[in-house]
Parts: structure tokens; sequence; C-alpha cells
């Protein structure tokens, strides 16, 4: 067992085990917390990916950003002084989660066996080794992806603007 | 490390977040359920990136990191002034599109 397995499972159990925890959890802080222990798990794996810039990414922008929003708005809204927020019936738990056992033996089987006969296969004999760097990623995002790219500014001008007009009071035009 | 472990890994935290959104009420932890589907589909396009040794899949996540940080506002937005309105983030006594 090398270093690079070891570090796997660590990543991955460690992440396993926080996602679990999400959904686990009674309280939603308790879940945000253990949802950035799973994305800091994620952020691992990723450098193991060899992938830096999306590890780099992961923590400043989902586990700092997303998750000081989602932490913001539970305490805004101080959920804890309310009623259980409780999941639904014992029966209904059971079948969510036959349904999901049986989901997650479906993408087991795909991701199994999709790797026997497409091109993905035949690339990972060839070119294992090549590894991407930030500078592939920031040449691929200028030139061959320049238009998603522009794109993805209009999607978070259109969605500031959203939240302005969500939150905005009404009847409060100009004070 | 081969990719289909993963992969695999990829599947079983994208399953989580699917149960998690099957059995909790609350409409915040719903959407920290999306953020884990979200990311486990990060996991596989990185594994599959690096498999094929290009840079594209890892382009992908950036693009899929920037919906997430949109739908999260949004989606924070909306449930402050569901709460504002009737007091809970409950889905199920949300249930009405009028307010």
């Amino acid at each position: 067992m090398n270093a690079e397995q070891i570090l796997f499972i660590l990543f991955g159990a460690v992440s396993l085990i926080g996602a679990i925890s999400v959904i686990s959890f009674r309280h939603p802080i308790y879940s945000a917390l253990s949802l950035i222990v799973t994305f800091f798990a994620q952020a691992g794996l990723f450098v193991l990916l060899g992938a830096h810039f999306v590890a780099a990414v992961q923590v400043i922008v989902y586990a700092g950003a997303i998750m000081v929003l989602f932490l913001f708005v539970i305490m805004l809204l101080n959920l804890e002084t309310l009623s259980v927020q409780g999941a639904i019936g014992r029966k209904l738990k059971g079948l969510a989660i036959i349904l999901g056992i049986l989901f997650a033996a479906e993408g087991i089987y795909i991701a199994v066996n999709a790797l026997n006969d497409t091109a993905v296969a035949s690339a990972e004999s060839g070119a294992a080794a090549v590894t991407t760097t930030t500078y592939d990623i920031g040449e691929l995002l200028f030139s061959k992806y320049l238009l998603p790219f522009e794109v993805t500014s209009l999607i978070l001008l259109a969605a500031l603007i959203g939240v302005i007009v969500l939150v905005k009071r009404e009847g409060q035009e100009e004070s | 490390m081969s990719l289909e472990y993963y992969l695999i890994l990829s599947a079983l935290l994208f399953t989580i977040g699917v149960i998690g959104v099957l059995i909790r009420r609350n409409a915040i932890i719903i959407f920290m359920c999306i953020e884990l589907m979200l990311n486990a589909a990060n996991l596989a396009f990185v594994a599959i990136s690096r498999s094929l040794g290009e840079a594209t899949g890892q382009v992908f996540v950036f693009f899929v990191m920037t919906v997430a940080a949109a739908e999260v506002a949004i989606g924070l937005a909306i449930i402050v002034s569901v709460f504002k309105h009737r007091q809970t983030v409950n889905v199920d006594e949300v249930n009405s599109l009028k307010g």
C-alpha cells in the first residue's frame, strides 16, 4: 500500500463520514460544520488528483464563501428556537434509504462498467501520467471556453440583482 | 489509485446527497445536500480530467462552482424571505405557491 492509497482512503473516509453527518445531525449548524469537513477532505482528494487550482478554489469559494453564507443565514434565522425541524416518518425514511442504496448500486455499476468499453479506458492506458497545471486551465478558459466564461459573469450579475430584489423590503422605495 | 475508485466515491457522495434531500425537511439542510451532490459531480469531473490527461474537466468544475455560488445566494435569499412570511423553513409547511 503506497502513500497515495493511504491518503485516498483517509480523505475518502473523512468525506463520507462528513457527508453522512450532514444528513444525520438534527441541528443545521452541526450539519454546516460537517459539510465544511467534507469540503476540506474533497480538496485533499483534488490535490491527490493533481488539480491544485481546483483544490484551492474549493477551499476558498466553498469552504470559505459559501459555507459562511450558510452559517450566516442559519444564525440569522435563529433556527434553534424553532420546534423540531423533524425528519419524515420512519416508514418513508426506510423507503428513502432503500431507494438510495439502489441508486448507489446503479451509480457504482455505471462507474465500473463505463470504463470497460469507452474512450476513457483507452486514454487511461495511454496518457495517464500527464498532469494538468493551472496554466493549462487558464489557457483553455480564455481561448476555447471564453464565451461560457463571460456568460458566468452574467449569471453572477443576475444572482446579485435577484438577491437584492428578493430581500428588499416591500414599500421601502427611497429613504 | 485507478479512476474507478474515485468514481465510486463520487457515486457514494452523490447518493448521500440524494438521501439527504429525501429524508430531511429543513430547507437549509436540503440546500446543503444539493451542494454535496454538486461536489460529488466535481470529483468525477476532476478524476476523469486526470485520467484523460487534459484540463477540460477542471474548467467545467470552475463553471459548476460559479453556478453553485449563484444558486446558494439566490436560494438562501428565498429561504430568508419565506421565513419572514411563514416563520418556518420546513418544506412540508411551505406547500402553496400563494403566500
